[in-house]
């Protein structure tokens, strides 16, 4: 029989799990408003705010820009912060530590610090409203993500596999492509994911260095936050959680079957 | 562990391999990161930091304006206050929630697990457009009030609604790092302290909560630090009165382009992160190796 605590504890628990959750819930239903308003509950029932989603140039230009982007500093973010990874776990261990210490800067400097430097910067040499620029200050903030995710997998990981494939005539980059590289690929498959993720999600110094020409999908539901009550950004909203959820259990799906076998 | 059995298992022949397989440069594999960190990082903050001290005259009237002006001083003392409310919620709220996680099953722990994954991962813009609609003046929380025939409240732009919004939206920042500990800690031990005579509460108290230190200091200075440079939320859900310190600098940068003052309150912004992590570092890592050394 449950005790006094065990229920206490339970139904506080429940209110956090509410509150995690349920204010995310509330977009749904708005996102199939019948009239133009943010407002709850929602009046009718239309799928016309999807379709101005996929059919309005605003949104669907900064989604692809923002799904463009956040591919490239996926793939440049997980390459460099791999290389590091391997750089920091293999040296002395002050050197290291110290490395370590520097690479993850990134997530503790305030966001609108850095914006307002970045901003500056990139006046100067031309890239506001750039790829080029957004790439670049993206993988700047996701290499703190990539070296984390991949360390922790070079951590478990048996040095000693890798000196058995050497001792038995395996040249370098034969022992990480074979045996390296497989037994680490979790580390940096999720490494990219969270790399993809952080690009995708950026807003503070998107919104410093964005121009008219290029906008990311967050500066663009920024503005349509601020600027209008446009019922669509609930339809963008509703589509990035479901989309998450769906990566979220895939991954845990994915994670109990590793942990199986 | 790992590194003294190899010594034992492959002998004399050891030195050799390491030398060949394992050189001592690897050190260099990090160059292309630490490349991209000076020049999407370190550059734009010293030019923020030069800008401070040279822009428009050269000296320190940036920071003797920011330290005179009334205004300046209560937007600095609000961040602080409000990221101290902030962390103090989330850790009443995280505790609890973090400790139920590593006793439930495994069927429970999942669905707790998902409900502090999906909001973490999911874009905080998202998260506060739900924040800005639920506390609407006709928003659900005030229908619901009505409702119970009670007076609607004041939420949105507003203190509380900032810290409301905040707060869940870093919630997961709290719950996951003391989550990790909290699963590392061997419940044998609260077995032998009861054995030995002890109260399940005065069990949970001396031999439960302090393991779970490392756990609450990590979580405790992340969360506060997130907070001090929040931007998003506390500019869309808060109103003039409850401005914080980065809209300030984003005001005066982008609206007043002054970018010498913009950038003092920057390096005001940075400098109390910098002094807080270097607290806390020491602190965080000290009781992390002893708990493992219980453990």
């Amino acid at each position: 029989m449950p005790s006094f605590p065990r229920i206490f504890l339970g139904l506080f628990c429940l209110l956090v799990a509410v509150l995690l959750l349920a204010p995310t819930l509330v977009v749904i239903p708005m996102s199939f408003n019948g009239n133009k308003s943010l407002a709850f509950p929602p009046v009718g029932f239309s799928w016309q705010w999807y379709g101005n989603f996929f059919t309005n140039p605003d949104w669907t230009t900064s989604f692809t820009n923002s799904l463009f982007i956040a591919l490239i500093v996926a793939v440049v973010a997980t390459i460099v912060g791999t290389l590091a990874a391997f750089g920091v776990t293999r040296a002395a261990a002050r050197t290291g530590g110290l490395l370590r210490a520097l690479l993850i800067t990134p997530m503790v400097v305030p966001g609108v610090v850095l914006a307002i430097g970045i901003y500056a910067v990139y006046l100067d040499a031309h890239l506001v409203g750039t790829v080029t620029g957004f790439v670049l200050a993206h993988t700047m903030l996701a290499i703190p993500f990539v070296l984390i995710a991949v360390q922790a997998s070079l951590e478990v990981f048996d040095q000693r596999l890798e000196t058995a494939a050497s001792s038995l005539g395996a040249g370098r980059l034969t022992v990480f492509r074979t045996v390296t590289l497989p037994l680490i690929l979790p580390g940096i498959l999720s490494g990219a994911l969270f790399a993809f993720i952080t690009s995708f999600d950026e807003i503070i110094v998107a919104l410093f260095i964005t121009s008219p020409y290029l906008k990311t999908l967050p500066v663009q539901i920024y503005s349509s936050i601020t600027r209008d009550a446009d019922p669509t950004v609930a339809a963008v909203g509703t589509l990035l959680f479901i989309a998450t959820s769906l990566i979220i259990i895939a991954g845990l799906l994915f994670g109990m079957r590793r942990g199986r076998t | 562990m790992t590194t003294a059995t190899p010594d034992l298992a492959t002998g004399a022949k050891q030195p050799g391999f390491l030398s060949r397989f394992r050189p001592r440069g690897t050190v260099w594999l990090a160059v292309p990161a630490v490349l991209v960190l000076v020049i999407a990082l370190a550059y734009p903050l010293a030019i923020v930091v030069v800008r401070s001290f040279t822009d428009p005259a050269p000296g320190i009237g940036n920071y003797v304006w920011f330290f005179q002006s009334a205004v300046n001083r209560t937007v600095l003392q609000r961040t602080f206050v409000v990221a101290a409310w902030v962390t103090l919620v989330s850790l009443i709220c995280a505790y609890p929630y973090a400790y139920a996680m590593t006793i439930v099953g495994k069927n429970v722990r999942l669905v707790l697990i998902l409900c502090v994954l999906v909001p973490f991962w999911l874009s905080g813009v998202v998260r506060t457009l739900a924040w800005v609609i639920l506390l609407q003046d006709s928003g659900v929380i005030n229908s619901f009030l009505r409702g119970l025939g009670l007076s609607p409240v004041k939420l949105i732009r507003t203190l509380p609604g900032v810290i409301i919004g905040m707060t869940q939206v870093l919630l997961p920042f709290m719950i996951l790092p003391i989550y990790s500990v909290m699963k590392g800690i061997d419940t044998r031990l609260l077995q032998a302290a009861r054995s030995l005579g002890a109260k399940p509460w005065r069990a949970f108290v001396q031999i439960y909560m302090p393991l779970s230190l490392p756990g609450v200091y990590a979580g405790v200075i992340i969360v506060f630090i997130l907070s001090l440079g929040f931007y998003i939320t506390p500019a869309l859900l808060g109103g003039p009165r409850s401005i914080m310190l980065s809209s300030l600098v984003q005001n005066q940068v982008l609206s007043l382009l002054n970018w010498g003052r913009g950038g003092a309150m920057g390096v005001v912004l940075l400098v109390a992160t910098f002094v807080l992590l270097a607290i806390a570092a020491p602190l965080m890592r000290q009781k992390h190796t002893s708990s493992r050394r219980e453990a």
